[in-house]
């Protein structure tokens, strides 16, 4: 097996964020009744025409800057022509041989940490098709067409992907730069960021690439993954038996684990791509194109060196950070209003990272503000609350967003640091536990701890820990 | 006075000054369309009770001194492969049998911003396809200059039904020929706009890049009111051109003194018929006479453009007809087991012979393998064609051609020879294959009393030109004084 | 000469999801070999260099601004659907 080497390339459809559809003025929101999202156009009835949405070029245009390709000055449509229920046209607009981005890359970490580019072929702009729903009552299939005419870019890479830790990487990659440029949500939960892979195997050395397999249906990184091991295992698998692997389209079951074939193959598909007569050319003009890269925002590796610098982040905090526009976009806003860089960077990767993670959630679903958790940083430095507390509140700001001085005068969580209050406990604690009294006199420094303890158990956490400490040892020095 | 003899701007006339009201003229088209329909069987759809209401509501409103169009109340038929929301639009088809558009097409929305009034849907080959109107699911419409014969296609609903005054004038579409060629046969006014004039936002596609609505019309000045109506850009149709609103009415000036006229020998060649030949020069003479500058050249593109214009309509219709699945609208087969044989057996129930074979046609030439050969070659002859036309229009201000080759044919005697029906459509392609605009007007009878067309071709958005020069003949040449359809079946 | 075998006219209809009955086949291929045969004609043009003209090439660059508009007669566009279900078309079970 090790005398293998994997070959993957991907085609990531991401859904772009427009107010409204590719060729009709439906809106691209989520969810919706069946079939309200929808007009005549997006409906195909007979006689309709479409009409490119201008932002949907623009977004294009800006993702193919924002991964190094080369603009099209000349660009079109064409149809794609196949018949399925979810596509009510029996074609989809698409862009055939010519795109509007092509000859691009991106950089990754291989998996020795070293810098490689990744090569993007073209990126193409098309549009969605519409949801098939199983009809769980009466049998048979239900169409909604509320996605269908949803705008789309296909992001083409080269083959150049050689493991799955490649392939993650340059997935988030991807994703992380179109959330930056801000043309895509990336939700893959949603469907909105898709991608398909195509994987063959090689000797490694091998000049020639092997004959590759492309797996669709894979809705989550961990899915993608998984998918391209296992389908890298059972090719290897076919061709040490002396099979032949044939090329064909795969989907990927993540209950069983395993990929199954998708189309027979007497099916084989002739697309019949033919240029749009009902659209007319894209022509952008050079000034078009450098007025798009001139307002394109900071990217994350620039933005990555800024934090090293501006907020001595270390490397690893910076990345993570930065990998997310969302994520640091709240770290720059919450640093802004309280000031401690190292605080709001700690809170949003360990406790805030971790919540979402559970929850199986993105950043940008976190349900509280930058002033929220400035307020939470603000309120620990000031000894409002300890930072045993401020996990609790960072907690309830996921189930119940608001000002964390609201949250904790409500659940009372607000430090206890009157020295008279504290002296109070201090003297029931001391009154209460004689025995432990007698073993720290006798030499036991544990014995203080379980003080501290119980005190912190009478007061629920609140009393502040440090003066607790320092009056059990002025009490029992006495 | 037989009001349904009257032209579009007569009966403005008469209408404005009280001599008539629209409930009248309403009227007048019902008893005609009791009297002839039977016979002529133009109509897919008549909306009569309808017209008739609402013609009384518009003349109460003018009544009541309400400011509407000059044209407010005066009836229009509609080719009915132009979406009307609420009525059927049928294509001809078995396929749209039942279908009501949910919106009405552009061209539909301005007839209704003007008041006219539809008074039915038209005939026509099924899906525009065809030059007879014999391949409709419905009926075969008859010519009303001969019964026994063909109306042309495929607009020869509307043709035949501007012919026996069964409407003032009507809508129809051109692709291929469809309006001038019927408008021949039936010795009426019809005029293919320039690609882009007219919105095709409503019209149901058969080839996207050639189609094109146009008006079919009793005379000359008629053409150019109903162009004024529905020229226009329309942002929902991005091959619309956004150019300043003219009035083609304007345009007829009677007068073509000094005016070159270009004939392309290569169109009255041996394929066509004597009778039609003679008829086209003794026009030609009366050009002269009238003081225009009249030249033979050479434009050797008719055969290309035709075979390019069957590649590149076919491979767009076979794309465009691939909505018809039986799942939103349309024929639904009551026969099949899973979603392959829905969608197979409702499209091979729900559309004729014809259809099917240009979808095939269609299919094969865009299909891999073919397409470098056939698709994308008639794509660069198409250029050619262009550039053939552009020359010959930095020498000429029009060029002057028959509009088919021949008269109106008899119904069955073609229909079987789908080649033979592709031919008849030789002298009109071209000018959809270039975008160009044209227009047939009646240049005479033959010796059986049918009606001969003669087409002037103008370049790109030069409507006024060849309204002029169409105008100025008809002035002369007096058509409709002399000839009238009678209804015969010989 | 175009040479279209019976193989190919039914790959063909498969792919316009079409059928042709055994007793029509010979009729469409037919038809398809005679209009095939007269549209080679194109192939005698000299096109050398020549561009390839799509529709309408002297436009370009026609969009449309985004804002959403609502088509408000749902009903109308599912008026016309044989089969439906809660607001939505019905079709056999598709296997995914």
């Amino acid at each position: 097996m090790t005398d293998y080497e994997k070959v993957m390339g991907l085609e990531v459809h991401a859904e772009l964020s427009t107010k409204t559809k590719i060729f009709c003025s439906c809106p691209t929101e989520f969810g919706g009744e069946p079939n309200t999202h929808t007009c005549p156009i997006c409906m195909a009835m007979p006689g309709t025409l479409p009409v490119l949405n201008e932002k949907v070029v623009e977004y294009a245009v800006k993702a193919g800057l924002a991964t190094n390709c080369e603009i099209s000055r000349n660009s079109k449509n064409d149809r794609k022509n196949y018949f399925y229920p979810d596509l009510p046209k029996s074609y989809q607009i698409s862009q055939f041989d010519k795109p509007l981005c092509e000859h691009g890359y991106i950089e990754i970490e291989d998996d020795e940490g070293n810098p490689k580019k990744i090569g993007i072929t073209r990126i193409h702009i098309e549009e969605d098709a519409g949801k098939l729903n199983h009809n769980e009552f009466g049998g048979g299939s239900l169409v909604d067409l509320n996605r269908a005419g949803v705008p789309l870019i296909e992001i083409v890479s080269e083959p150049d992907l050689r493991s799955s830790g490649e392939v993650d990487r340059y997935l988030k990659k991807l994703k992380s730069i179109l959330e930056y440029i801000e043309v895509s949500d990336c939700k893959m939960q949603e469907g909105s960021f898709r991608a398909d892979v195509n994987v063959s195997v090689r000797k490694k050395g091998a000049k020639e690439f092997g004959t590759r397999t492309e797996m669709k249906n894979m809705n989550s990184f961990r899915a993608i993954s998984r998918a391209i091991e296992y389908e890298a295992d059972r090719q290897i698998e076919v061709i040490e038996d002396g099979g032949k692997i044939e090329q064909e389209t795969l989907r990927w079951d993540d209950v069983s684990g395993k990929t199954f074939s998708m189309r027979d193959k007497e099916d084989a598909q002739d697309y019949r791509y033919f240029p749009e007569p009902d659209l007319v050319a894209i022509r952008l003009s050079d000034e078009y194109i450098e007025n798009i890269r001139k307002n394109l925002p900071e990217m994350p590796e620039i933005r990555r060196e800024r934090y090293l610098k501006e907020f001595k982040l270390s490397e690893k905090d910076a990345r993570l950070l930065t990998d997310s526009k969302y994520l640091s976009n709240m770290f720059e806003a919450a640093e802004k209003i309280c000031g401690n860089a190292k605080a709001v960077a700690n809170w949003l990767l360990s406790d805030i990272s971790r919540i979402l993670n559970e929850k199986e959630q993105e950043p940008s679903d976190i349900p509280f503000t930058a002033e929220h958790l400035a307020k939470l940083v603000e309120l620990i430095e000031k000894g409002t609350i300890s930072s045993a507390i401020g996990k609790k509140v960072v907690e309830e700001l996921f189930e119940n967003p608001k000002n964390p001085e609201e949250i904790i005068k409500e659940k009372g969580w607000i430090q206890i640091s009157d020295e008279g209050a504290i002296k109070e406990v201090v003297k029931n604690v001391l009154e209460a536990n004689p025995q432990s009294v007698a073993d720290y006199k006798a030499g036991k420094d544990r014995a203080l701890g379980f003080l501290v303890g119980q005190a912190m158990k009478a007061t629920k956490g609140k009393a502040n820990p440090q003066m607790l400490n320092k009056m059990f040892l002025e009490e029992l020095s006495k | 006075m037989d009001i349904t003899d009257l032209t579009v701007h007569e009966l403005m006339k008469k209408m404005s000054n009280k001599e008539l009201s629209s409930e009248e003229v309403i009227k007048a088209y019902i008893d005609r369309i009791d009297e002839k329909e039977k016979d002529v069987k133009a109509f897919v759809t008549t909306l009569c009770d309808e017209a008739l209401n609402t013609a009384r509501e518009i003349d109460k409103k003018k009544n009541n001194g309400e400011k509407l169009s000059n044209l407010a109340g005066i009836p229009i038929g509609i080719k009915d492969n132009i979406c009307t929301k609420g009525i059927k639009t049928t294509c001809s088809s078995k396929m749209l049998e039942d279908f009501i558009s949910p919106y009405d097409a552009t061209v539909v929305e301005k007839l209704n911003n003007e008041n006219l009034i539809d008074l039915g849907k038209l005939n026509m080959d099924e899906f525009a396809m065809g030059a007879s109107t014999e391949y409709s699911y419905f009926k075969k419409t008859s010519n009303p200059w001969n019964l026994n014969t063909v109306p042309g296609g495929s607009s020869g609903g509307s043709a035949a039904a501007v012919a026996a005054n069964l409407v003032p004038w009507a809508l129809g579409s051109d692709t291929g020929g469809s309006i001038r060629q019927p408008a021949a046969f039936c010795g009426v006014v019809g005029l293919k706009p320039t690609y882009g004039l007219v919105s095709r936002y409503g019209l149901v596609a058969f080839a996207s890049s050639l189609d094109q609505i146009g008006p079919i019309t009793k005379d000359v000045e008629d053409a150019a009111i109903l162009l004024n109506i529905i020229a226009g850009h329309d942002e929902k149709d991005t091959t619309s051109y956004d150019i300043p609103k003219k009035d083609y009415t304007k345009a007829l000036k009677n007068d073509v003194k000094g005016l070159k006229i270009g004939i392309p020998k290569e169109y009255f060649g041996e394929g066509i018929n004597k009778e039609v030949k003679k008829k086209l020069e003794e026009s030609i003479e009366i050009y002269k006479k009238l003081g225009a500058e009249v030249e033979e050249f050479s434009l050797d593109i008719a055969d290309y453009a035709l075979a390019t214009y069957y590649i590149i309509a076919c491979a767009e219709a076979s794309s465009n007809l691939g909505r018809f699945d039986g799942i939103r609208y349309g024929h639904r087969t009551e026969n099949y087991t899973n979603l392959r044989e829905l969608f197979r057996n409702s499209r091979s129930e729900g559309f004729g012979p014809e259809v099917k074979r240009r979808i095939i046609l269609g299919t094969y030439v865009l299909s891999s393998g073919y397409y470098d050969a056939y698709y994308k070659k008639a794509q660069q002859v198409r250029t050619l064609v262009k550039k053939e036309f552009d020359k010959a229009f930095e020498k000429y201000d029009i060029l002057l051609t028959p509009t088919s080759p021949n008269v109106a044919f008899e119904i069955g005697t073609k229909s079987n020879n789908p080649l033979e029906m592709y031919l008849a459509d030789i002298c009109t392609v071209s000018v959809n294959i270039a975008g160009l605009p044209g227009i047939s007007i009646p240049c005479g009878v033959n010796s059986d009393n049918m009606p001969i067309g003669m087409q002037l071709i103008g370049n790109k958005f030069e409507e006024e030109k060849i309204l002029n020069v169409a105008y100025t003949f008809e002035q002369e040449y007096k058509f409709r004084e002399k000839y009238k359809p009678n209804f015969s079946k010989k | 000469m175009a040479d279209v075998s019976k193989e190919e006219l039914l790959h063909i209809a498969k792919l316009a999801d079409l059928n042709i009955k055994e007793d029509e086949l010979d009729n469409y291929l037919s038809n398809l070999q005679d209009i095939l045969n007269f549209a080679n004609i194109v192939n005698n043009a000299n096109t050398e260099g020549l561009e390839e003209t799509i529709g309408e090439n002297d436009k370009y660059n026609v969009f449309r601004k985004d804002e959403v508009k609502i088509f408000e007669d749902n009903k109308a566009l599912l008026q016309n659907a044989k089969e439906q279900e809660r607001n939505m078309f019905k079709i056999p079970k598709v296997i995914n």
